[in-house]
């Protein structure tokens, strides 16, 4: 019942913001239902695939999908994610990740004003 | 044609940095599709869930080699997710475009918040 719950809360964030859910679905799998990080993370994959998958489909159908750009971003993205996936452990150092976190708000205020 | 060029190469640094630090593409998806290539905020939210799927396949398939995945678990998250959707659709077509860029711009500090608080340990 409360893997539900959590689909249709991350569902529904995901549809909204246009993102995965990832991270709606990792953080309720840690605190709520008490998995390790590990397979949180992995079984969150999963379950992101049915619910973009879901989305994009629904929001197709609505006339708001536009194939190139989504191609153009996406399969590049998918090259990007092996190579950063496997310097995960070594380098996500502190500084970078400061840096990411500037950079994610730099653009979040941009978007904001 | 160089937007694409250049959304491409953003799309390549979006996997990268998504993968390094954990955080799904969407969230840099939608930015680079609104920024870069003029979609309006729907259509970018739109287009960002399709352009996941590449991503999310490809790292299904190494945490499944790991053996990681639980996939009676993320069927169940999965079909639940369904139902939440379509009232996410629902809500964001029914919101204007510059309050959804707004309310996403608001998620983008929240992440990065995230990001930051987990860097201190």
């Amino acid at each position: 019942m409360r893997l539900v719950a959590i689909g249709l809360a991350a569902g529904f964030f995901s549809a909204l913001f246009g993102v995965g859910g990832g991270i709606v679905i990792v953080p309720l799998l840690l605190l709520w239902v008490g998995w390790k990080e590990r397979p949180a993370m992995a079984t969150s994959l999963g379950a992101i695939g049915v619910t973009a998958l879901a989305g994009a489909i629904a929001y197709g159908f609505r006339g708001e999908l536009e194939l190139g750009p989504a191609a153009a971003v996406g399969i590049p993205a998918a090259l990007g994610a092996v190579a950063g996936t496997a310097l995960q452990q070594r380098a996500a150092s502190r500084a970078l990740s400061l840096g990411f976190a500037a950079l994610l708000a730099a653009i979040g205020v941009r978007l904001l004003v | 044609m160089w937007a694409f060029v250049l959304a491409g190469a953003l799309g390549l640094a979006a996997g990268f940095l998504a993968g390094l630090f954990g955080v799904g593409g969407g969230i840099l998806f939608v930015p680079t599709l609104t920024l870069v290539l003029g979609l309006s905020q729907i259509h970018a939210e739109a287009s960002s869930l399709l352009a996941i799927l590449p991503t999310v396949a490809v790292g299904a398939l190494r945490q499944q080699h790991y053996g990681n995945i639980r996939w009676r678990s993320a069927g169940i998250i999965g079909l639940g997710s369904l139902g939440g959707v379509v009232v996410g659709v629902f809500l964001a077509e029914s919101l204007s475009d510059e309050l959804l860029r707004r309310l996403f711009g608001g998620l983008l500090l929240l992440v990065a918040a995230q990001v930051a608080w987990r860097a201190r340990r």
